[in-house]
This record gives structure tokens, sequence and C-alpha cells, in this order.
């Protein structure tokens, strides 16, 4: 059975077939709504935001140009849709220090567990990184993108990714370590 | 390690979660494995990636999805948009893949069919262990009757790209493995690591274990 590329669904959604969007939102739309989630941190702001981006998809495919992958393109459209929501919203991405202040469960169950289980308490941590930090882990390792492709989506040289990404695993690891396990690096 | 060393294992770190996530061109995830293969700390770092990588993924796959609610809205949407042309504007470039996707020139055709035959080749004998341990009933303990059943301890494990079906066979074999679904997408293959349920800790060790194996690309705990 051959699968119609994405790259095809655009060129048939730029003339208007109904069809075709529908299985470009169907093979889709659980990533970028989950892109978009790890952004914004509301359910229903990440859902209003995927019909969004999809209706971006629909008005500009005779414009998609096939220089960078379709997926690519589209978690592009979503970053700037969930970066104006969340400016509209008037919740600017919140720095380390207030993120961490927030979901600073110091002694409650969960984190008593997760010390024990490093597995959880490396979740924990990733959702306690600022809003910079986990957009480029989930682009590296959820989305898999490679170096040149979250430059292109973020919109920063290929060099600034491998920092950040590098910055990004650090404070993982000191998110750790304050959680009592330490991995020895950096 | 002098400076010199120091900047290289620098520039091959640097690629580790790439490689990990098996996004590096060939020639980087070549360099990156010999790397590995020479240095026993570049190798302890990789394994702290691979951690990441797992629980990115497994943190990611507990978000959910979004409600029927959306697709409503976007079609919604859609069908107040002014109606395009009939006539269908695609660029040249997707015109041009579209054209080559109609065709079935004599080259596709020997490329498509070999790589078919590969997947094929591989499928089978994953296939083959999966009928060859139900039918001898290896790997299984009394208190687990059927693969069907559900106990067990499972892992979701994707295979690295340029690992031959042999080296997969002997993997599972070696470490006793059975492959219970799969592959799904993104070729993960659900495989049951033991026949009954393991203590996450033990589970975790087990996963650990295994994430060293040259043929894993990807290796995570699951229910």
């Amino acid at each position: 059975m051959q699968t119609t590329s994405d790259e095809v669904l655009i060129g048939r959604i730029a003339g208007g077939d109904r069809l075709a969007m529908q299985v470009l939102f169907a093979r889709h739309h659980v990533r970028v709504y989950r892109f978009v989630l790890r952004m914004v941190r509301n359910e229903a702001t990440a859902e209003d935001l995927i019909s969004e981006v999809f209706l971006d998809v629909w008005r500009q495919a005779e414009k998609f140009e096939g220089r960078s992958a379709v997926s690519t393109w589209m978690l592009s459209i979503a970053r700037f849709k969930a970066l104006s929501a969340l400016r509209r919203r008037g919740e600017e991405e919140l720095d380390d220090e207030t993120a961490a202040a927030i979901e600073d469960h110091a002694d409650d169950p969960e984190v008593a567990l997760a010390k024990k289980d490093k597995g959880a308490a490396l979740r924990q941590c990733l959702t306690r990184l600022s809003a910079e930090h986990r957009e480029i882990i989930d682009l590296v390792y959820y989305h898999e993108k490679s170096v040149e492709e979250v430059a292109g989506i973020v919109g920063i040289p290929e060099a600034t990714v491998k920092t950040r990404m590098f910055y990004a695993r650090k404070k993982l690891s000191e998110l750790l370590k304050e959680q009592g396990i330490d991995r020895g690096w950096p | 390690m002098n400076t010199a060393n120091e900047d290289g294992r620098s520039e091959i770190e640097d690629l580790l979660p790439w490689h990990a996530a098996g996004t590096l061109n060939p020639r980087e995830a070549q360099s990156v494995q010999a790397a590995l293969a020479s240095d026993p700390e570049l190798a302890r770092r990789y394994e702290l990636v691979r951690e990441e990588l797992a629980q990115t993924i497994h943190l990611n796959e507990t978000l959910g999805a979004p409600s029927p609610r959306a697709m409503a809205a976007l079609f919604a949407k859609i069908d107040a948009e002014p109606v395009r042309s009939a006539a269908p504007s695609i660029n040249l470039a997707a015109r041009i893949r579209e054209f080559f996707a109609s065709l079935s020139p004599r080259t596709l055709a020997w490329s498509a069919g070999a790589a078919a035959l590969a997947i094929v080749l591989q499928a089978a004998v994953i296939g083959g262990i999966v009928l060859k341990e139900q039918s001898a009933g290896s790997y299984q303990t009394a208190s687990v009757s059927g693969s069907a059943s559900g106990e067990g301890a499972y892992a979701l494990i994707r295979f690295q790209p340029q690992a031959s079906a042999a080296e997969v066979t002997n993997f599972l074999e070696t470490n006793k493995l059975s492959i219970a679904s799969g592959p799904a997408a993104g070729g993960l293959y659900r495989v049951r690591i033991a026949a009954t349920k393991l203590p996450a800790a033990d589970l975790d060790r087990r996963v650990q274990s295994l994430q060293s194996d040259k043929v894993v690309g990807f290796i995570a705990p699951t229910d």
C-alpha cells in the first residue's frame, strides 16, 4: 500500500481538496496539539490553536515551496500561533525561577515518589524547564527534528540550537540534583 | 584527556541528542558511533541522553489528544472560506513529486522492491520468532498461560535502522525477549521482557541494560 506523501497532500489542498485536508489533519493533529499544549499549558487554548494552525495550512498551501518537511512547516506555524496566544493572554513565558516556584512541590508525596523513580523524576523536571528549554527538548526528542529543522522552526542559527540544547540538558541535570539525583554530568 | 580531545568530545557530545533521536546524517552518525565505541565516558553520557529521550516521549505521550471539537471547528471554518478555483495551482515541485508518485519506472520499482523485500524479510524473521515462542511456550511461566493475557513486563523498542534481521534475532534471543505487537508508527515494537509484572525500579534497570545494545535505537518501559 502506498501512502500519499505530505507534500502531495499539500499540493491537493492547494487545489481545494477537502479530503486531502482531512488526511493531513488525521496524520498530524495529535503531535501539533501536544507541541502547542506544552507551550500554552491549557487544553482548550491548544484545541482552538490547532484548528487555527490547520486553517493556515489550508489557506497557505499554495505558497508551500517544499523547502522543509510539511511537519516542520506546520510546527513553525503552530509555534507562531502559540506565542501570539500567550502574548494575547498576557502570560509571557515564565522565567525559570517563577516556573520553579509555581511547580515546586518540595515535600509532597509525588516528589518523594519521584526520588525513588528516576524516570518519574526526570519527567517532573522536564515540566519544570523554561518554555525555551521545553520547546527545544520536545522538538529534538519527541518531534524528531534535525538541527537544521529546529533552527528553521525556532528562527535561530544552527550553532545556537546546539548551545540551547546543551543548556536545556544542563538545567535538567541541575533540577534532578535538587531532587537528590546526581547524574555526574555536566 | 588533552584539550584537543576534549574539544573533539564536546563537538561529538553536542550531537548526542540528535544521534539518539536518529536525525543525524549518515556521516555524522558514523562519527558519533565511532567516538562512542572508543570513549567510555562519552558512552556513559550518551546513556543520559537516551534516558532523556525516553522520558520526553513518555511525557508527551501522556498529554492525550484533542477532542473531535477541534476538527469540527476547523472544517466549519474551511466551509466558510471562499470556494477555490477548480483548477488546482500546484507548485512545480509538488507536480514533479505527484508525477513520479503516479509512475512506476523500472529503477524506482527495483529499489522499492528491494526495500520492500528487506522489510518483509525482517518482518518474517520477527514474526517467526513470535510464532516460535508462542508455539513453544518460551519465556512463559505457569502463571502466564497465554500471550494475550496481558500479564508480564513490557517495553517499547525501536531498532537501529542499520541493524540487520540476524542481529535483531540474536538480540531478542539472547535477552529472552518476545515481540508482543508492532511495528507501530515510528517503527516501534512492544516487546515482553518478563513473563510477570516487575516492580518499576526493576523494569527500569532491565530497560537500561538493554539500552546499551547496538541494535537498540530507542527503548522505554510501557504497560
